[in-house]
């Protein structure tokens, strides 16, 4: 059967692993590679990279850094932040990559989803949405709007609906990444994350906001299959950060079913 | 010397990077005429089959690995798409693929699991080629495909996986084997089973 996924997810900036609350006040947390190679070490599921900064700053991604990460990490890789076109997509594949996380060119080029998927298959191509609480409104119906670049600008657009159409246009998998809770450690926006797991068919990965074991398990509970808990593993504002292991532990005995610690 | 067959949507360099960790001799091999020293293949795989196939035939590798893989019965092994176009024919872009072992490839049901299928799962390990004894019992694998081959012939299956139905993780019949799940991204179990592959003594029997 399968397994939930627990994802680590680095927001890098200037090629060191950072980590916001609530999209600012970014604080160092340390190498990529390095930090990829500990938890690949503690048996996280899988690593995502994202670049915070180049699509706002319309830098070229960080090759070197991907290569640093794939050729010491055998779980699969994600990266994201300033990818433009089919051509910054074969390069990030042929670095190592597995997986390219699109967000705010996406909302800007839609029509690069489609073009990624007929390269390289669904499963290639992730969708990453950063959303809002908002009021309900008639162009906002679900009263979570889709914001870009960094959660600094807003797109008039319902998440709900980006999501469906995301998953019309050709992309694999939606990350659900919560503005408001991004690590405040309060939990995932499990209201968003439930609206969008019974809208699309696709795999979605609940993002932002988890404190606890518990919150985890929520997530799974919603139909998340996969979350994202990189506050709780690294986040130098969380006190007591907890390993793969223990978190693995802890959500074996809440009955969830994961990829057990040091298989083989 | 392991050649890792380079195309435009693989992802060759993961494969690479897992050889390299285990100290296997290999090499990333762009067309047929690299290939002078390579006792064996892998056909890494990110794409769809008709871009997969496509560049197999543009770039010559089609006739190449028939002759070799086929005609001399070097050691191949296919990952992901480079399983699934293994099989006769893909419902994915309606492909014609290699047909080197018999069954078709099929696109999972979005109405009854979320489609792609994505992430850690185990495998059922079945049948008597040595390939199957490098898998974990119980071990989890990682898979990322929104298709899946059936061989028509159920003796040429390794590994069953369950995804709303189940479908071949792992084929392999004599010399040729494949693997649906990311042998290079599935952590210690994965990597145990490229090893394998790589230290087998090909031809193999069955």
């Amino acid at each position: 059967m399968l397994a939930n996924r627990l994802i680590a997810c680095f927001d890098v900036k200037d090629g060191r692993v950072t980590k916001a609350q609530q999209f600012q006040d970014n604080i160092d947390v340390g190498d990529p590679a390095e930090l990829a190679d500990r938890l690949y070490r503690d048996d996280v599921d899988e690593i995502v990279t994202y670049d915070i900064m180049a699509s706002a700053q319309k830098r070229q991604i960080d090759l070197d850094m991907v290569r640093r990460i794939a050729h010491r990490t055998f779980v699969p890789l994600t990266v994201g932040g300033g990818i433009r076109s089919l051509e910054d997509m074969h390069l990030v594949l042929r670095a190592g990559a597995e997986k390219i996380s699109i967000d705010s060119m996406a909302v800007r080029k839609p029509e690069i989803i489609t073009q990624g998927s007929k390269e390289f298959g669904r499963q290639c191509i992730v969708l990453s949405m950063q959303v809002k609480r908002v009021e309900k409104t008639a162009s906002i119906p679900s009263g979570y709007e889709i914001a870009i670049d960094g959660a600094r600008t807003f797109t008039g657009m319902d998440a709900v609906e980006w999501a469906r159409r995301g998953q019309d246009l050709g992309a694999g998998e939606i990350v659900v990444n919560s503005i408001d809770r991004d690590g405040t450690g309060e939990g995932y926006d499990l209201e968003i994350t439930g609206l969008i797991t019974e809208a699309v068919s696709l795999p979605v990965i609940a993002s932002g906001g988890a404190g606890r074991i518990s919150h985890v398990s929520d997530a799974f509970g919603i139909g998340a299959t996969g979350a994202i808990v990189s506050s709780m593993l690294y986040s130098p504002r969380v006190e007591h950060n907890l390993t793969v292991e223990e978190m693995k532990e802890q959500l074996g005995e809440l009955g969830e079913r994961v990829r057990p610690v040091h298989s083989a | 010397m392991i050649g890792i067959i380079d195309y435009r949507t693989g992802n060759s360099q993961s494969v690479a990077y897992a050889l390299g960790h285990l100290g296997v001799p290999h090499k990333l091999v762009t067309k047929p005429s690299e290939c002078d020293d390579i006792d064996k293949y892998v056909l890494p795989g990110v794409g769809s089959a008709g871009v997969t196939m496509e560049s197999l035939a543009h770039d010559g590798w089609v006739g190449h690995l028939t002759d070799k893989v086929l005609g001399d019965g070097q050691g191949f092994l296919g990952v992901c798409v480079g399983l699934q176009v293994l099989f006769e024919h893909s419902a994915e872009d309606d492909q014609e693929c290699l047909g080197w072992i018999k069954g078709t490839v099929q696109q999972f049901d979005n109405t009854e699991v979320r489609v792609p299928h994505m992430g850690w799962n185990t495998v059922d390990v079945r049948g008597e080629h040595p390939f199957a004894q490098s898998f974990t019992p119980g071990g989890y694998y990682y898979f990322v495909n929104s298709y899946y081959a059936v061989p028509t012939d159920s003796a040429a299956l390794v590994g069953v996986t369950t995804y709303g139905q189940p479908f071949a993780a792992a084929v392999a019949q004599g010399n040729i084997m494949a693997t649906q799940f990311h042998t290079e991204k599935s952590a210690r179990a994965g990597l145990q089973v490229l090893k394998a592959f790589c230290d087998l003594e090909v031809p193999v029997a069955g």
